[in-house]
């Protein structure tokens, strides 16, 4: 046991050391996309909230710089670790959960799919132009009667005399959708045939007949990130655009315990930015003759705020280690995702409080994050299905139905 | 054209930095970084070596360090000459152009030096040019654009006054400003491959030196004494009666400035 005396200063921003955790590459590559965030997002970011867009010359500067996939193996993807993936999502979101959103759509839920369950011929067409952000591509499940229960989806896929695949319904929510080269749309074949109604996943060419994706309008969330609605209206496809690699709804939801893993760290990067701007304020605003952080009542907040932020960082850091072991589990991932994401919410709804009439302002990032927390609360998985997957995991009783 | 730069590792600027008041330098025996202005060199080095030649680092830090060499390599460099010896503390500007001379002579064949025109830390300003001395070598200073042109390298030197336009055969070495190039972003595969691009650690021995000839015992520098530097003045604020502007062309006149 060390009986050295205890360190006495500590740094705001990093309040338990946890920098001290990452390895050289870790910290290199964090660094690299804080600096990227910086240079590329934060400057334009409450401008793009402000217009409802998100640049599509993004795409190429997230490719670029190689967050795209990057911890894909291969096809010019990166291959970094897992935790590298999560701490590069943190950054991002610490910008805007729309910027760390399309990289999740992009890496977690149509690269990820492709590498994972595609045929050579899908990966060798899409994953490189993916990579680089030459091509987006967007993930069709949920549907707009159908989102928590996504095995409940009417989208379908039958196959037609000559062999080929036609898919018929609509998708709803998707991110990327209206601006995506390739979707990779879920559905359910026909029960009377080969796959026996079980669902398939298909790479889907936007430019199909018959397919198109209408953006939805009028969001007070996620307002940087285009979301949109998919219509399959007699969709044909070759033989070869079935996802050879995977039946069922394990394909769709492997995909999002990928997404979900970044989202764990996403959350805490969205808190981290609310905290320290209500640090920042509270240090500059004064009244009553002195800086509000001088206050007994702000000095509670800010640090109620920056140990749900580092516990939450710490949380995510401990799945990202199990995730590189290979040891991480479905219900880990729930474990994160729920509580991480709770807590960036309750974060920026304090830091919205501390930061007064100020707090409403796209003069500074605090409501932005907040209204984007609303979406990523609901979206890959809403608390209460993650609630329900722990609770099955405890008991062992099942309590979706 | 292969091309070698000279880049220094330091304390990040972000942390608080502390003298050792033994030695009255720097510390520097925590985690280093590249320097920042060292990154236009590289940034400057890869366009220019393009994708037929080869960038080569070379460093001078204690313990070993590689942190700032990883930036570097994961930018594209090809690989890095690091000189670590405990010898080597307390070296002066001279004594550090002899080792990095040295180490620019074990990196192999190189048509162009590049180095940044001083670094964060220390501010001496003098190692780039000292180095071509050692090695007899044209420099040119302040570059802010480089070009090359078959056997000789064009440079356009930043001045007071605007910029002169320098050519010189190669090999030379150039020092560059900050802005002469924008630095690209290590790119997440090139963090991957830095991992496992040769950084060959050196010490004064091995470079050919003596070490009863650099370090505190080399130096031909003293550090007498250290004193905080004198506290910023408050400005004078200037209540404007209509006429302010006559007092504020005084000001600026009595600067030189117009």
């Amino acid at each position: 046991m060390s009986h050295a005396p205890l360190r006495q200063n500590l740094d705001p921003r990093d309040l338990l050391d946890l920098d001290a955790e990452l390895s050289d590459e870790e910290r290199l590559l964090r660094d690299t996309v804080r600096r990227f965030v910086g240079d590329k997002v934060l400057p334009d970011v409450a401008d793009w909230f402000d217009r409802g867009v998100f640049p599509r010359e993004m795409a190429q500067e997230f490719g670029r710089l190689g967050v795209l996939g990057m911890h894909l193996e291969g096809y010019g993807c990166a291959g970094t670790s897992a935790t590298a993936y999560g701490l590069a999502c943190l950054e991002l979101e610490a910008g805007d959960s729309g910027a760390r959103s399309f990289v999740s759509v992009q890496g977690s839920l149509a690269m990820f799919p492709i590498w994972a369950f595609g045929s050579e011929e899908h990966k060798q067409t899409w994953l490189p132009r993916m990579a680089a952000g030459e091509a987006i591509g967007c993930f069709g499940l949920t549907e707009p009667d159908s989102g928590s229960d996504p095995s409940s989806m009417r989208t379908t896929a039958r196959v037609d005399a000559g062999g080929d695949w036609v898919l018929d319904g609509a998708k709803m929510w998707i991110t990327n959708g209206s601006i995506a080269d390739v979707a990779v749309v879920w559905a359910r074949t026909d029960p009377d045939g080969p796959d026996r109604g079980a669902v398939r996943g298909f790479v889907v060419p936007t430019d199909t007949p018959g397919f198109s994706a209408p953006v939805i309008h009028r969001k007070v969330s996620l307002r940087a990130s285009v979301t949109s609605e998919l219509v399959l209206d007699g969709v044909r496809l070759p033989a070869s655009a079935a996802l050879p690699g995977v039946t069922g709804m394990r394909g769709p939801l492997s995909c999002l315990n990928e997404a979900r893993f970044g989202i764990l760290f996403g959350a805490c990067g969205a808190a981290r930015a609310c905290y320290e701007a209500a640090l920042d304020y509270s240090l500059e605003r004064v009244q009553f003759g002195k800086p509000i952080a001088s206050f007994q009542l702000t000095q509670r907040r800010l640090v109620e705020m920056a140990i749900a932020v580092n516990r939450a960082t710490l949380l995510a850091l401990h799945l990202g280690r199990k995730k590189d072991a290979g040891t991480l589990a479905t219900p880990h991932v729930s474990v994160g995702k729920l509580d991480n994401v709770r807590m960036a919410l309750e974060v920026a709804r304090e830091a919205r409080s501390l930061l007064g009439a100020n707090g409403i302002t796209l003069e500074y990032p605090v409501i932005r994050h907040m209204t984007n927390l609303e979406s990523v609360y609901t979206y890959e998985g809403t608390n209460e299905i993650h609630t329900l997957i722990l609770g099955n995991a405890i008991t062992g009783i099942p309590a979706f139905g | 054209m292969n091309v070698v730069v000279c880049v220094k590792q330091i304390p990040d600027p972000a942390d608080p930095g502390a003298l050792d008041p033994e030695s009255k330098t720097l510390k520097r025996d925590g985690k280093l970084i590249l320097d920042e202005s060292d990154s236009y060199g590289v940034e400057m080095a890869l366009q220019l070596a393009g994708d037929s030649g080869e960038v080569t680092l070379v460093s001078m830090a204690p313990n070993g360090e590689v942190s700032g060499l990883r930036t570097a390599l994961a930018m594209g460099a090809a690989k890095a000459v690091l000189v670590s010896d405990d010898a080597l503390k307390g070296s002066d500007a001279l004594t550090t152009a002899k080792v990095l001379a040295k180490a620019i002579e074990r990196a192999g064949s190189y048509d162009l030096i590049l180095a940044a025109t001083e670094s964060s830390d220390g501010y001496t300003g003098t190692v780039p040019e000292q180095i071509a001395e050692v090695l007899g070598l044209p420099s040119v200073t302040f570059a802010k654009a480089v070009t090359i042109d078959g056997t000789t390298v064009k440079v356009d030197r930043q001045t007071e006054a605007g910029y002169d336009e320098v050519t010189c055969p190669l090999p030379a070495l150039v020092s560059v400003t900050a802005g002469v190039v924008e630095p690209r972003y290590p790119s997440f595969k090139g963090i991957m491959a830095a991992k496992s691009k040769p950084v060959d650690q050196v010490t004064v021995a091995d470079l050919g030196l003596d070490a009863a000839n650099v370090g505190w015992a080399g130096a031909g520098q003293e550090i007498i004494e250290v004193a905080q530097a004198e506290a910023r003045q408050a400005g004078e604020v200037i209540e404007d009666d209509g006429e302010a502007f006559n007092r504020v062309v005084g000001f600026l006149s009595d600067l030189k400035i117009i």
